[in-house]
């Protein structure tokens, strides 16, 4: 393959073999290691490059619920549902929104084909240009994401009121990792305790921090006594977090490190989080997918920008939407299933014809797990034949 | 003639001139079009005669036929456009066979209100690309309808070619132990016409692969009649070419990242939009199965050639019941590769 400066220096085979030693000459054979990367840009990382092939069997990751559209709960997707079908608005929303099965397995997917005007946009920035040209039409950005996708969101919300747009709103739909990484710890050390893995350390977002900064999990360190390694989404950076935290632990340390110096600082990014600040405040609580409702773990808007918010525009009803009962997303979300236990998994449940969230976006566990990782090598004479 | 003359006697304007409703009603402005647009670009003695058919001679042996529908935005994309992509798609899947493409049909759908100079470009586009290959494009349709229910022009060509004796190419004949080889780099017209879509919309130099292969299969063949399988990764990328064989043979695939070519440009590209490029879509690229004896040679007749001079064996067919198509991964590790799922989607994390 062709070689791409910048990338490949972050991919490199013989620097991985090296971490790969490193990790397994520092593991204690004595014990395992349960290590969760609570990003779903993580867990692609891990499953398409495959770097638990890498990892000696002691070291084990468990994947998170850092998937912005897995953990969505159906009441927000009827919502989105209600404006495309209903209000008769331009629904605009990033592209894995799209396959997401809401109320009897409806989706915008599915509403589009049957005639509600719903578009995929790759920048939130692509909304406002779509509300500028369609002046005679109720234009709607579904806004999804963790920290990395709000201070986009915010400009735009900026913009539109600088411009007067009068048909331009958001849903918005931005949550916190602070309170979703807390409650994953206080759910595996309360009523799940005799099923949930015990999570010895956790490697830390990276786009995410890249706007908060690392401070934010100094306290969480503090106060739940489990080390975090903010790492970069590159399968390197992964390895050498992975490296980082089995060395923390073999050391009975319990700290912030930070692997992805490249990009994240303690502070993070302060224009954006000034941005965010400005325009978006704390919900009191937020519905998530598998973890329930947690308080104070997302943003909405705040009132000088109630114009251009699409709850507050439009009338909607908010009703509690079960999951399908055998559909084990929330379990898998909080590492406490792996895909392949869920009954769904692979049966009905395909990247195809997906039953829950997890399934759809390339960043959901069940997803990343069907896609790359269904199959064990069993190929490697074949393949020293092949190269 | 100045446009203006043309005008008054009566000829296409294609300065100003647009599809209306009447070029698909079957009357003299029909007859116009096909007359000073089709006739004249295709020109062929065949589609001279002007019957509803084309009437040919075929010699003994095996015919091959296969049609495409060809719907693109853009129409015209860096290295080619709609009309040579309808002409090398077509000859590709007859050559796919291993055959000889002899004739093509075409259709077009255009929606009223195209403009004339767009059909002209494309049309001399379609007449080069067949002239290129050799076949002639010996009959065809014409449909209008009206503005808003078509998206400029849809195109369907059909094609018949002959297989020489003793090839016997076909999806199903791969076997554990068979050589993959790959013509060339991946994912190059994918990125191309992405990089022109209006949401999208980046700077890049590279372009579109869209070629006909029936010359570097002509080769091929003459080289190693005994090819298993063979088949040009379109739609769905190298990826789902792959399943394709590993599905239809009933085997597995054992596949070297380190071995399929990318264009740097190709990577940057799906860098920057979360995209693969197994999964990313080519023109003129084909994939080949082969005893792994004949591997060597096939191989370097394909690198003999200059649509295959990037061309390297990528993997092996392995047995698996379960039919995966399985990758080394350039970092050390394994992962399968899947078919994909709905359209391939930037990541938003």
């Amino acid at each position: 393959m062709s070689t791409v400066r910048f990338i490949d220096e972050f991919r490199d085979r013989t620097l991985a073999a090296r971490l790969a030693e490193g990790i397994a000459a520092a593991a204690d054979t004595g014990r395992t290691y349960q290590l969760m990367e609570f990003c779903g840009g993580h867990t692609h990382a891990i499953f398409r490059y495959g770097v638990q092939d890498l990892l000696p069997a002691n070291v084990k990751m468990v994947h998170g619920p850092g998937c912005p559209v897995c953990v969505l709960p159906m009441g927000r997707i009827d919502h989105a549902l209600q404006l495309a079908r209903e209000h008769g608005v331009i629904l605009l929303t990033y592209g894995d929104l799209m396959r997401v099965p809401g109320p009897e397995r409806m989706t915008l997917l599915k509403a589009k084909a049957e005639g509600a005007d719903v578009r995929m946009v790759y920048s939130a920035m692509d909304a406002l240009a779509c509300a500028r040209a369609n002046p005679g039409r109720e234009v709607v950005f579904f806004a999804i994401g963790f920290e990395t996708t709000t201070p986009p969101t915010a400009i735009v919300l900026r913009q539109a009121k600088a411009e007067a747009l009068s048909n331009f709103s958001v849903h918005c739909n931005h949550v916190l990792t602070p309170p979703a990484i807390t409650s994953i710890l206080a759910s595996a050390s309360d009523q799940e305790s005799a099923e949930a893995p015990r999570l010895d350390g956790f490697v830390g977002p990276a786009h995410v921090s890249a706007v908060i900064g690392y401070r934010p999990f100094e306290a969480f360190v503090r106060d739940h006594g489990r080390p975090v390694v903010i790492a970069g989404f590159e399968p390197l950076d992964v390895m050498q977090a992975i490296l980082m935290l089995v060395r923390q632990l073999n050391d009975g340390r319990c700290e912030v490190e930070n692997e992805y110096t490249r990009v994240v600082t303690r502070d993070g990014n302060l224009k954006a989080q000034a941005l965010m600040a400005d325009v978006f405040e704390l919900r009191d609580s937020f519905e998530w997918r598998g973890l329930g409702w947690l308080e104070r773990s997302a943003l909405q808007i705040r009132s000088p920008y109630a114009a251009f918010d699409a709850e507050k525009r439009f009338p909607l009803k908010s009703a509690a939407i079960a999951d399908n009962k055998a559909c084990e997303c929330g379990a898998v979300l909080r590492g406490v299933r792996e895909p392949v236990e869920c009954k769904l998994f692979a049966t009905v449940c395909t990247p195809e014809n997906p039953i829950g969230s997890c399934m759809v976006s390339s960043e959901g566990a069940c997803a990343a797990y069907y896609t790359f990782g269904r199959a064990r090598p069993t190929m490697a004479p074949a393949l020293a034949d092949a190269s | 003639m100045s446009d203006e003359r043309r005008r008054m006697a009566g000829g296409l304007d294609y300065r100003h001139g647009r599809i209306e409703l009447w070029h698909g009603s079957g009357g003299r402005a029909m007859a116009q079009l096909i007359e000073e647009l089709f006739e004249t670009s295709f020109d062929n003695p065949f589609l001279a005669r002007r019957n509803d058919q084309a009437c040919f001679e075929v010699g003994a042996g095996r015919l091959v036929m296969t049609t495409d529908g060809f719907v693109i935005a853009p129409l015209f994309f860096p290295g080619g456009d709609i009309g040579c992509l309808a002409v090398h798609g077509t000859v590709n899947d007859i050559a796919m066979a291993g055959a000889r493409p002899l004739y093509l049909a075409v259709a077009m759908i255009i929606e009223e209100g195209f403009p004339l100079a767009d059909l002209k470009a494309i049309v001399a586009s379609m007449a080069a690309a067949a002239k290129a290959a050799g076949v002639a494009i010996v009959t065809g349709d014409t449909k209008v309808v009206e503005r808003g229910k078509g998206d400029g022009i849809f195109i369907t060509t059909t094609g018949v070619g002959v297989v020489p004796a003793g090839v016997e190419i076909s999806a199903e004949r791969a076997r554990p132990g068979d050589a993959v080889l790959l013509s060339g780099s991946i994912g190059d017209h994918g990125v191309a016409v992405l990089s022109k879509r209006e949401s999208l919309a980046f700077e890049t130099e590279l372009l579109s692969d869209c070629a006909s292969l029936h010359d570097l299969v002509a080769r091929m063949v003459e080289a190693v009649p005994g090819i298993h399988a063979m088949r040009d990764p379109t739609r769905g990328g190298l990826a789902a070419l792959l399943n394709e064989i590993a599905q239809q043979s009933g085997v597995g695939i054992a596949l070297n990242e380190d071995a399929i070519p990318v264009a740097p440009a190709v990577r940057g590209a799906c860098e920057l939009l979360g995209l693969d490029p197994l999964y990313v879509a080519n023109e003129g690229k084909l994939v080949a199965f082969c005893a792994a004896e004949d591997a060597d040679r096939l191989l370097a007749v394909m690198r003999a050639h200059p649509l295959g001079r990037d061309a390297a064996r990528i993997g092996t067919v392995v047995e698996d019941s379960r039919r995966f198509v399985q990758m080394q991964t350039g970092f050390g590790g394994h992962r399968i590769v899947d078919w994909l799922a709905g359209d391939q989607l930037p990541r938003i994390c």
